[in-house]
C-alpha cells in the first residue's frame, strides 16, 4: 500500500463555514491531508466538535471544500450533480444510527434496491439485493426482502444500512460511528463484518468515530483530529500503544483500562472560528501545563508557532513541538 | 443498615412482557453497584421500579426496601416524598430530560421548592451552589439548556440530582453519548460526590469496562434477571457465566495483540420478553450449553466468596470449559 497511488486522498482540505449575524467563520477543517489506499481500513478519531464529521462529509463530497483538493483514483473530485453522482456509486457512506437512516415505510426489500433504482441498474435487481443482503449476513435474504425496520434489531437494521451501501458494489466505504447506537454484543458482530468485506471485497474504508477500541478492533491507520487538524496519524500499533501527541496520550489515558494516572483535560474543544495561535492545543496541553515543554525549552513555540499540516501518506507523523524534540534522529 | 435491599423484584408490563423476573440486589450507603446489560434486558425497568415510575397497569412484585420501608408498599404521599429526597434518577440523555423553555437554575430549584418547602430565594442560592458542586460557575443558572454542551446538560442533570440530598442516586447511563474526554471528566464527578457525602449509586450502563472501573460491585442482567454478580473488577476480568464473558470481551483492550483485528461479540439478538426460551434464557446464544440448558432454568447460586452466577457450569464438579467469547468470524 505504501507505493501505489491512493483510492481518496485530500490535500490541503479546507472547510469553513460563515459565521453568522458578523462573527468569524469556523474552520471546521483546517488544513488536513489524508490518504487511503485500495483495500485499507483507516480511523478517524477525536472528539464531538473536532470536525471528523466535516471531513467525511468533504471526502464525500456532500460539502464542497472552501480550499484544497479531493482527489479519488487519480482524479480531483468533480461537483457537477452528474460526476458527483457517479462518484458516490463508488463511494458510499453507512450513518450511525440505522433506526434513523432507515425509512420505517419501506420493506428490506425496497431499502437497499433504492440505490440500484437511483443509478439505474440494468441487471437482475432481485439478485443484486439478495447478493448484498447476504454479503452483510441477513441470511437467507428472501427472509428478510418483505420485513420492515421495525420487524429487525438493531444489529439487523445496521446491517441493513451495510447492505444498501454494497448494492452498488463500491470501492470505498464512509462510516461515520457505524457501532455507537449498537450493543455491546452486536457491536463486534457489526465490526467483524467490516473486516470481512474487506477480505473477501477489497473494500477500503474510512471508520469516523471517537472509540479508540474500535480503531485497535479494525484499522489499519489511525488519523487522530483536533480542531480541524490531524495532529497525530500511523499505524494503529504506533499510535494507540506508543502514543506522542499530549492529545492522544490523554485520551488513551482515560480509556477505563489504560494503566497509570488518567490525563482528564479540563473544558471541552474551543470553538473552531476561535482556534488558538501557536499549536491549537496548547491552552489545553497538559504537557505545556506541567512544565515539560519549558524544560525541552519549545514553550514558547507551542504558543506562538503553528505547525506544519501533516502530510497524508502512511508513515508515522505528529504535529506537537514537544515530541519532535524527544526524536533523537 | 443497608440503605437500599431489592428482594424478588418482579415486573411485568400490561403487554405481558416480563421484564423484570425475581432480582435480589443491596447496596450500602457510600458504595457503588453498576448493573450491566444488552438493551432489553430489563436494567432501565428496574430503576423506574425502584422509585415506582412504571406506566399504571404495570405488575410489581416482590419488595423494595429503601432504609427499612419498602417503597412498594407506601402509600402515595410518602413515595413523593422518596422521589428526589430519598432517591433520585440522572436520566439517560440529558438533551431530552430537561426542559428547553426554562432556565437550568428554575429547573434544579423545582425540587427544592416542592420537597423542601424552601423560600425562593434560598432555592436560587441552593441551585447555584449545587451547579458549583458540579462544576459550573453559578453564573450558568441563568442560561438555557440549549446554550450548554451535552457534558454541560449531563452535570446539570446530575446538579438535579442532588438537590434534596437523596441518600440514593440512580443513574442510567450517564455517560451514554458523551466523547470519552467528557465521559472521564463526568465519571470523575460522580465519585467524588458519592465518597463526599456517603451516596448510594446505582450505575447502569451497557459499558462494563466504565462500570468495572467506576463501581464497586457488578450486577449483569440478562432477560428480567442478574445473571452474574460479585466485585466489580473480578466479575469484569473473570467472569463465570458466558454471558459476562461475552460482554467484558466486547471491549477491546488497546495494546492486546488478541483482540486486533479480531472484534468479538455474540451471535444473535437479546430475547423478546414476551416470548422467552425455555429452561435458562440465555440458552440459545450460549456457547458451552448443554442439553439440559434448553429445559432446566438456572437459579442464580453462591459461586466462590462474594460472588453469584446462575450458570449450570457454576458450582457443578467439572470447570467451565475456559473457551473465550464466542469468534463471530467463524459463525456468520
Amino acid at each position: 500500500m505504501t507505493t501505489a497511488a491512493p483510492l481518496l486522498s485530500a490535500r490541503d482540505l479546507h472547510v469553513t463555514f460563515p459565521g453568522r449575524h458578523g462573527a468569524a467563520p469556523a474552520r471546521a477543517v483546517d488544513g488536513v491531508e489524508l490518504d487511503i489506499g485500495a483495500g485499507e481500513i483507516v480511523a478517524l478519531v477525536g472528539e464531538s466538535g473536532c470536525g471528523k464529521t466535516t471531513l467525511a462529509r468533504s471526502l464525500l463530497g456532500l460539502v464542497e471544500p472552501s480550499s484544497g483538493s479531493v482527489r479519488f483514483d487519480g482524479k480531483p473530485l468533480e461537483y457537477s450533480s452528474r460526476a458527483l453522482k457517479a462518484y458516490r456509486r463508488r463511494v458510499q457512506l453507512v450513518l450511525q444510527d440505522p433506526s434513523g437512516s432507515l425509512n420505517p415505510r419501506h420493506t428490506v426489500y425496497e431499502a437497499v434496491a433504492e440505490g440500484l433504482r437511483i443509478h439505474g441498474h440494468g441487471g437482475d435487481e432481485r439478485a443484486a439485493v439478495a447478493e448484498a443482503l447476504s454479503r452483510a449476513g441477513l441470511r437467507p435474504p428472501e427472509r428478510f426482502f418483505l420485513r420492515y425496520p421495525h420487524e429487525l434489531s438493531g444489529g439487523q437494521r445496521q446491517r441493513v444500512v451495510i447492505a444498501g451501501a454494497l448494492v452498488l458494489q463500491p470501492e470505498l466505504i464512509v462510516a461515520d460511528e457505524p457501532v455507537a447506537s449498537l450493543d455491546a454484543s452486536v457491536r463486534g458482530e457489526i465490526l467483524a463484518l467490516l473486516l470481512r468485506l474487506r477480505t473477501e471485497l477489497g473494500l477500503s474504508a474510512l471508520v469516523v468515530t471517537h472509540d479508540l477500541g474500535l480503531a485497535w478492533n479494525v484499522a489499519d491507520r489511525v488519523a487522530v483530529m483536533y480542531l480541524g487538524r490531524i495532529v497525530e496519524t500511523g499505524t494503529v500499533e504506533q499510535v494507540l500503544t506508543a502514543p506522542r501527541h499530549p492529545y492522544t496520550q490523554a485520551l488513551l489515558s482515560v480509556l477505563p483500562e489504560a494503566p497509570g494516572d488518567p490525563v482528564v483535560l479540563t473544558g471541552e474543544p474551543p470553538d473552531p472560528s476561535r482556534i488558538p495561535s501557536g499549536c491549537r492545543f496548547h491552552a489545553r496541553c497538559q504537557i505545556l501545563a506541567g512544565g515539560e515543554a519549558d524544560r525541552a525549552g519549545v514553550a514558547d513555540a507551542c504558543r506562538t508557532q503553528d505547525l506544519a499540516i501533516l502530510t497524508g501518506t502512511d508513515e508515522t507523523q505528529v504535529a506537537c513541538h514537544w515530541a519532535r524534540t524527544r526524536v533523537t534522529t | 443498615m443497608t440503605l437500599l435491599d431489592v428482594r424478588g423484584l418482579t415486573v411485568t408490563y400490561p403487554g405481558g412482557a416480563e421484564a423484570v423476573r425475581g432480582v435480589d440486589l443491596s447496596l450500602e450507603a457510600g458504595r457503588k453497584l453498576g448493573i450491566a446489560g444488552e438493551s432489553g434486558c430489563g436494567k432501565s425497568t428496574l430503576a423506574l421500579a425502584l422509585l415506582r415510575l412504571l406506566p399504571a397497569g404495570t405488575k410489581v412484585g416482590g419488595e423494595v426496601l429503601l432504609d427499612g420501608e419498602d417503597v412498594l408498599t407506601m402509600r402515595w404521599g410518602q413515595v413523593r416524598a422518596v422521589r428526589w429526597a430519598g432517591a433520585s434518577i440522572v436520566f439517560q440523555g440529558a438533551m431530552h430530560s430537561l426542559n428547553p423553555v426554562h432556565r437550568l437554575g428554575d429547573q434544579i430549584a423545582e425540587p427544592i421548592l416542592l420537597h423542601g418547602g424552601a423560600p425562593p430565594a434560598a432555592a436560587k442560592r441552593r441551585a447555584g451552589e449545587l451547579l458549583e458542586q458540579v462544576g459550573l460557575p453559578a453564573a450558568r443558572a441563568r442560561a438555557y439548556p440549549h446554550e450548554l454542551s451535552g457534558g454541560q446538560r449531563q452535570r446539570v442533570m446530575i446538579a438535579m440530582a442532588l438537590a434534596c440530598d437523596p441518600r440514593l442516586v440512580i443513574a442510567d447511563e450517564p455517560t451514554t453519548a458523551l466523547d470519552v474526554m467528557i465521559q472521564a471528566q463526568i465519571l470523575r464527578l460522580i465519585e467524588q460526590l458519592v465518597s463526599e457525602q456517603e451516596l448510594g449509586l446505582i450505575m447502569i450502563s451497557h459499558d462494563l469496562a466504565v462500570l468495572a472501573d467506576t463501581c464497586d460491585r457488578l450486577a449483569v442482567m440478562y432477560a428480567g434477571r442478574v445473571v452474574e454478580e460479585g466485585p466489580a473488577r473480578t466479575v469484569y476480568e473473570d467472569a463465570l457465566h458466558p454471558y459476562g464473558r461475552a460482554l467484558s470481551s466486547a471491549f477491546p483492550r488497546i495494546g492486546d495483540p488478541a483482540s486486533r483485528f479480531a472484534p468479538r461479540g455474540l451471535a444473535g439478538d437479546p430475547p423478546d420478553p414476551t416470548d422467552l426460551p425455555s429452561g435458562c434464557a440465555f440458552h440459545p446464544r450460549c456457547p458451552v450449553a448443554l442439553d439440559e440448558c434448553a429445559v432446566l432454568d438456572q437459579p442464580l447460586r453462591e459461586a466462590g466468596p462474594g460472588r453469584r452466577a446462575a450458570c449450570v457450569h457454576v458450582g457443578a464438579a467439572v470447570p467451565p470449559p475456559a473457551g473465550p467469547a464466542q469468534d463471530v468470524r467463524s459463525t456468520t
